[in-house]
């Protein structure tokens, strides 16, 4: 390892400024929404109080926010468990050839880069047409899953290349039963992925609007309810919402992380006794 | 069971998601945009050319066309840039595997935070009270404030190129990643210069990831009404907006004859992009 280059220190400074225009932004809202009593929806801060979050909780909260919050959290926690499980079996199927395999990879890739907008127009001309309401549990959840299963479909692809099937054979060969290899031997070996693939199902559902637009009917989720509420915000409230939904998605990635390093270390310690004379 | 028909089992789950909201969808919004409507009925079966009709004589439509491809190029350029030049910082100047999934992570993390918030933080700094305002007339740069730099294409811009650049710089990334190392030390024993490494190793190497991140972000760009609504206020229209605009008035026919024109364009773009790289190879 010799000096850095000039060009290091560049790219350095590329790098950090990239970082700062990332996070910037959204770390403005964070300190605005400590903003005082009688602050504004811009610089300079008047004081530094809770008193716009208080202000969410209070009895006059603005729309209807927490209902917005409770129906994004549970159609995050549904996609979420839906994509794994699609995503994981489907990962599975696609390890064998079979007729149609190219066609639903396609299918998978297309509804990946669609624009969201036709996406959501197509749900909500079908429930229109076929008269059903439609709602964020069931027009709203099919919209994200087009969204979030194209990701863990990928993700399960690339945890499949570089999977050993020697290890399923070794299972086989000792007695497994198709159900016991996957139960015993694949998924331990894949779950850090399947975390990903969670963290994905979360957050893409938990932040999607373009596909939701359409087929969330009458009732906001989260983010439908933010993009309403900030086209006439006139109090920094909307800024401790941003603060408040921007420190959940945190938790949920910091969640995330920390379950697949903890995963990770698991494999790492009990993935082979060999040479232990066990 | 035979293998196939357990791989089938396992496939359906996944393709019956798919049938029911996305294929069958699709061709509804095909079959749509040949309907009928009315104020009162807003989806009457019927096989009329009218909306096609009024998609191709509107003066707006070729309007927003070229603010969407306008917005679509200029982005697609700078992101490829600067996503490039990120991932190849990553890839070749960071030099343990720690820091890289780090600096990594840094990158994504935005990624799974929510986009609408994302747009909203650029107002208090791009406003007419703004930050950046403030800041320019402090440093003497401009005599009064600007009102160029919120609800204006410049701020649309800037939105996307925040948001979607990160889609360049993972499938870059993943492909210089690749990159056997010893390809660099072989140019420059034959005497390559870093630059002539750059243009003739490196960058041929990156092609694919270069088109995957291109695909997405002309997609993402192409039918995006949001960051448009947000950060372009109510002067710029896109096409994806104006689709939305028309399924806010519950004119389905119309705005699913529209559809089908954007989408057709888009795979045409997104055809010319696929020439290049096989994605299923990539992962």
């Amino acid at each position: 390892m010799g000096a850095r280059p000039r060009s290091f220190y560049v790219l350095a400074a590329v790098f950090g400024l990239f970082v700062l225009f990332l996070y910037g932004p959204v770390l403005t809202i964070l300190i605005l929404s400590f903003q005082g009593p009688g602050g504004g929806l811009t610089f300079p801060m008047r004081g530094v109080s809770l008193h716009w979050f208080r202000d969410l909780f209070g009895p006059q909260s603005i729309g209807d926010i927490w209902g917005a919050f409770d129906r994004s959290l549970y159609l995050g926690l549904m996609v979420m468990v839906l994509t794994v499980a699609f995503a994981f079996l489907a990962g599975l199927a696609f390890r064998r050839r079979f007729k149609g395999a190219t066609l639903l990879f396609y299918i998978a890739v297309a509804s990946l880069v669609m624009p969201s907008v036709v996406v959501s127009l197509g749900i909500g001309a079908g429930f229109e047409l076929l008269g059903i309401e439609r709602t964020w549990y069931t027009s709203a959840l099919g919209a994200h899953l087009t969204w979030t299963l194209p990701f863990g479909l990928l993700i399960m692809f690339a945890v499949f290349n570089r999977f050993d099937p020697s290890y399923e054979e070794a299972a086989r060969d000792l007695g497994a039963s198709d159900y016991q290899t996957i139960r015993s031997v694949v998924i331990p070996i894949v779950a850090p992925s399947l975390i990903g693939v969670a963290l994905f199902g979360f957050t893409l559902s938990y932040d999607e609007l373009a596909r939701t637009s359409q087929a969330s009917g009458s009732l906001n989720t989260l983010p439908l309810e933010l993009q309403a509420l900030q086209t006439n915000a006139s109090t920094p409230n909307i800024y401790a919402l941003g603060t408040l939904t921007t420190a959940l998605s945190f938790s949920v990635i910091a969640i995330a992380l920390t379950v697949f390093l903890i995963l990770q270390r698991r494999r790492a310690r009990l993935g082979s006794d060999a040479g232990k004379g066990v | 069971m035979t293998r196939t028909a357990t791989s089938y089992l396992q496939a359906l789950p996944l393709a019956a998601t798919f049938l029911l909201f996305f294929v069958l969808p699709i061709g509804l919004v095909a079959v749509v945009s040949f309907f009928d409507y009315q104020t009162y009925d807003i989806l009457i079966p019927d096989f009329t050319f009218q909306n096609y009709q009024d998609v191709f004589s509107s003066a707006v439509t070729y309007n927003t066309y070229v603010i969407t491809l306008r917005f679509c190029l200029v982005v697609w350029a700078i992101t490829l840039c600067l996503g490039f030049t990120i991932a190849y910082f990553l890839a070749f100047h960071v030099r343990s595997t720690t820091w890289q999934i780090v600096l990594f992570l840094l990158c994504t993390i935005p990624f799974w935070t929510s986009n609408v918030i994302r747009m909203i933080a650029w107002i208090p700094l791009l406003g007419r009270n703004g930050l950046v305002n403030d800041g320019l007339l402090a440093l003497g740069i401009v005599e009064e404030r600007q009102e160029w730099l919120l609800y204006s294409e410049f701020a649309v811009i800037l939105g996307y190129v925040h948001l979607y650049t990160l889609f360049m710089i993972v499938p870059i990334f993943n492909s210089m990643m690749r990159i056997d190392r010893r390809l660099l030390e072989a140019a420059r024993d034959a005497g390559a210069t870093g630059f002539q490494t750059l243009v003739n190793v490196v960058l041929p190497l990156c092609k694919p990831g270069i088109a995957i991140g291109s695909i997405f972000v002309v997609a993402i760009v192409m039918g995006d009404f949001i960051t448009v609504n947000v950060l372009g206020g109510g002067q710029i229209a896109s096409v994806g907006k104006a689709i939305a605009t028309e399924l806010s008035y519950l004119q389905f026919p119309p705005a699913a004859a529209s559809a089908v024109v954007l989408v057709a364009i888009t795979i045409v773009m997104i055809i010319g992009l696929m020439r290049i790289v096989d994605i299923r190879k990539e992962l």
